[in-house]
């Protein structure tokens, strides 16, 4: 009889921090929902840098549009700029959207700020999405990382840095690491110029390859009504 | 000062010695004839004259100058029309013609070059193209592209080809009239005998790329002189014999079965005497009476004509 | 000198032959301008496939002029030197097969004279070959597509280039590639001195320049280590050279650069030297040539 009443307390005491820690993951994602949902639709201007190996793309001016709940465009008004596939997930407001299982990851630490790592698994069995792993900033509820894995587009990864639109859960600085497919024309069909000097390929380049764009945000226009028309 | 001076000038293309020590001279204001069958050398001894081909032996001087080193300044004073002259076809006469004056570093005005056409009487078709042009326009043309430069010395090689009578006659005219009136030194090459005769002061005849004979027309013409061609059985050794005697001067040429030597007519008799005293086995004797029969006699083309008529 | 010059452009502007080239540039170029004004997009595709799973085409502004002026300049690769052997050609052995020849060089003009005024009357024509050309396929198509950053597509990179940075690169390739037109003339005109028809010079340039752009391209490392720095067809190509771009350390390309300029300037000199090899030899021959013509 003691024995039992000795065995569940301790499953009380052991488990009842890990339903609290499972509680309190929701409690946070829900909280970090609330902040993000003050937004509903924001223009963002900012700065593109393309980094993926095969191409050589300048910084571009770049317009961000998002309306809440999924819709995300980046636009290059003035010139040409290849986004990845799949960009829809570099805003954290989509991440966030729709039903999910909410497992709590732990702590962890980004640039010497605790976070706690949360994984999403969304409900809906037919979404793009297959799972999710946010770094959120307890304290601050903002996410500092979101790693997503999908169906179509494998991994791709969220860096966050914040500055003044904190407070909208809006960041200044956003790098996306996502896979890019093997580029490659015949030599008859592009005719290169060959100036002699060698170029190896690294050894360990699969055919798969990571790209990173980074988006330096200047200025949130947020709340102020966007046309359908920027989403085209 | 003579105006051409070639000496001992040889051209050889691999084998073939087109033009073997050739030495001749054209002094100011001759009508030099140059004469020659087909593929004699003319045309090749002309195109060295005028630079086209390079000598591979001898010396050429106009106008007292070395061809070699003062290219410029002796080609401003000549003017020449090779063998058909061959213009820009899709340019028309008028352009054809202020085209070689620049060329010869003359600023003519279109009154002066509608002039000279005018002289060769191509005035009215001056703006036609050269395509539509017969070959007795283009000859004409010609003409007037060696003379828009006013040149000391021209040079006309095979200038009657393709013309008609009334052209040919054309052409003789200008040719006197560029030597008695305009002082003019003219080279003139042709194969038809007849048209030099009538025209030229001096002349060479030209087979086999060497000098067969030169002279004055006169000269040639001297009633008093004859060619005589004898036919004899050793060659070699009668040439030798000949050498030797005192018909050694005489001696014009050598053939396969024949030797020419040119004398005075009355000394056919005394020729034919010495030859046989002197052991050469003659089988026959011909003189020659008129510069025709001179000038086939020396090329050897009757034998030719024999072949088909005997 | 100049006279000879002027004399020299008047025959060849007057030729009709000479006009045939610049109606066949403008054909080539608008054929192109048309197909891809009507399904530029399955080209752009076609260049752009493998990347369309992972990345957005914006196609319509892809599609611009600075675009398809890079596409008609990449298509016209032998065509073009065809139109200039036909006339360099025909410099020396179109006057030999006219019989104009030997009027010519018994004028007090010296050879190298004569041959220095064909020469630069070649090199003017193809000067206006190329700027005729840049006219159409640069103006005319930015008339026609409008203006937009450029893509050039290598065999394994992708360049984007913004539009305000493109101009000088084209100024920069046209008159790159008046140069390496002039090494194509001036191998005609050298062969132009040992014929007496220039259908001969012609068909042996175009010829040279099919074997030796072929080699340029294979990939054979005999070749590539051998041949291939050597070849006048290989260092043709450096025009492209002007839009490749310098990167930083994380592949952000750099406005205004050029990947490797030395090598661009190699090439031209080594082309240039091609042009005076050719040349000079084209002088020599031809001043030692028997007109017998």
């Amino acid at each position: 009889m003691i024995k039992t009443i000795i065995t569940g307390w301790l499953l009380v005491l052991v488990g009842a921090p890990a339903f609290t820690y499972a509680q309190d993951a929701t409690l946070l994602v829900q909280q970090v929902r609330t902040k993000l949902d003050k937004v509903n639709d924001y223009e963002a201007a900012g700065v593109m840098k393309t980094d993926v190996s095969f191409m050589k793309v300048p910084a571009a001016d770049v317009k961000v549009y998002f309306r809440k709940p999924g819709k995300l465009k980046i636009k290059n008004e003035k010139g040409i700029s290849l986004v990845p596939k799949g960009s829809v997930s570099i805003s954290l407001n989509n991440l966030l959207s729709g039903k999910y299982q909410v497992l709590d990851g732990g702590m962890d630490t980004i640039a010497g700020v605790p976070v706690r790592i949360v994984k999403l698994l969304p409900l809906d069995d037919n979404g793009e999405v297959v799972l999710s792993t946010l770094y959120i900033d307890p304290a601050k509820l903002l996410i500092l990382r979101a790693k997503t894995t999908t169906r179509e587009s494998g991994t791709n990864e969220l860096e966050m840095s914040y500055g003044k639109y904190a407070a909208y859960a809006l960041p200044d600085r956003v790098v996306f690491t996502f896979n890019a497919q093997e580029y490659k024309l015949p030599k008859g069909v592009t005719f290169d110029y060959d100036d002699g000097s060698s170029k190896q390929k690294p050894a360990g380049e699969t055919k798969s390859q990571r790209g990173k764009i980074e988006i330096a945000y200047s200025s949130y226009t947020i709340n102020k009504g966007l046309p359908d028309t920027v989403f085209e | 000062m003579p105006v051409i001076q070639v000496s001992h000038l040889s051209k050889q293309f691999r084998d073939i010695h087109a033009v073997d020590d050739l030495s001749f001279t054209v002094n100011e204001a001759d009508i030099y004839g140059f004469l020659g069958q087909n593929g004699a050398g003319k045309s090749t001894t002309i195109r060295m004259l005028l630079t086209l081909i390079a000598p591979s032996a001898g010396g050429i001087e106009l106008f007292g100058m070395d061809l070699r080193t003062h290219r410029k300044e002796i080609l401003r004073q000549v003017g020449a029309v090779i063998e058909r002259p061959d213009l820009y076809k899709y340019l028309s006469g008028l352009e054809n013609l202020s085209l070689f004056a620049k060329m010869s570093g003359l600023h003519t005005s279109r009154a002066q070059l509608m002039e000279q056409l005018e002289r060769v009487g191509l005035s009215d078709r001056a703006k036609s193209r050269v395509k539509t042009y017969s070959q007795g326009m283009k000859q004409r043309l010609g003409i007037a592209i060696a003379l828009v430069h006013d040149p000391q010395l021209i040079i006309l090689d095979e200038p009657t080809n393709g013309l008609d009578p009334q052209g040919i006659a054309d052409m003789r005219n200008l040719i006197l009239h560029l030597s008695r009136h305009l002082n003019k030194t003219v080279l003139v090459s042709s194969h038809l005998l007849s048209e030099i005769e009538q025209i030229a002061s001096r002349m060479l005849i030209i087979d086999k790329g060497r000098k067969v004979a030169e002279g004055t027309v006169q000269e040639m013409l001297d009633p008093a002189k004859t060619v005589v061609e004898v036919q004899v059985l050793h060659v070699a050794e009668s040439v030798e014999k000949i050498k030797k005697s005192a018909w050694g001067a005489s001696l014009q040429q050598v053939r396969t079965e024949s030797i020419v030597l040119q004398l005075h007519r009355d000394q056919v008799t005394q020729l034919n005497r010495d030859l046989v005293m002197m052991g050469v086995a003659v089988t026959g004797l011909q003189p020659r009476n008129s510069l025709e029969d001179y000038f086939l006699s020396l090329t050897g083309t009757n034998q030719h004509v024999a072949a088909f008529t005997n | 000198m100049w006279q000879l010059l002027q004399i020299e452009l008047f025959k060849i502007f007057r030729k009709p032959r000479t006009y045939i080239s610049f109606v066949a540039i403008a054909a080539m170029v608008i054929i192109v301008q048309i197909a891809l004004k009507f399904d530029g997009r399955s080209y752009v595709e076609f260049i752009l496939g493998s990347l369309k799973d992972s990345l957005e085409i914006p196609y319509d502004t892809i599609l611009n002029g600075y675009f398809v002026c890079f596409v008609i300049l990449n298509l016209l690769l032998i065509h073009i030197p065809l139109l200039i052997a036909l006339v360099a050609g025909d410099s020396v052995a179109g006057e030999a097969n006219m019989g104009t020849l030997r009027l010519l060089v018994t004028k007090p003009v010296s050879r190298t004279q004569l041959m220095l005024a064909k020469f630069m009357a070649t090199v003017l024509y193809t000067a206006l070959l190329l700027l005729w050309m840049a006219f159409l396929a640069l103006l005319l198509s930015v008339l026609l597509f409008g203006v937009n950053d450029i893509i050039v597509a290598r065999n394994d990179v992708l360049e984007v280039i913004k539009s305000n940075d493109v101009l000088w690169r084209y100024i920069a390739a046209f008159a790159y590639a008046t140069v390496a037109l002039t090494t194509v003339a001036a191998l005609a005109f050298l062969l132009s001195v040992f014929a007496e028809n220039s259908i001969g010079p012609i068909v042996s340039t175009i010829s040279i320049v099919i074997v030796f752009t072929i080699l340029s391209e294979m990939q054979i490392p005999l070749y590539d280590r051998t041949v291939k720095p050597w070849l006048f067809t290989s260092h043709m190509l450096a025009w492209k050279g002007f839009f490749y771009t310098q990167t930083d350390s994380t592949h952000t390309s750099i406005p205004g650069s050029i990947e490797n300029l030395p090598a661009i300037l190699r090439s031209f000199g080594i082309l240039m030297g091609y042009i005076v090899l050719f040349v000079g030899s084209a002088i020599v021959a031809f001043k030692k040539k028997d007109i017998l013509s």
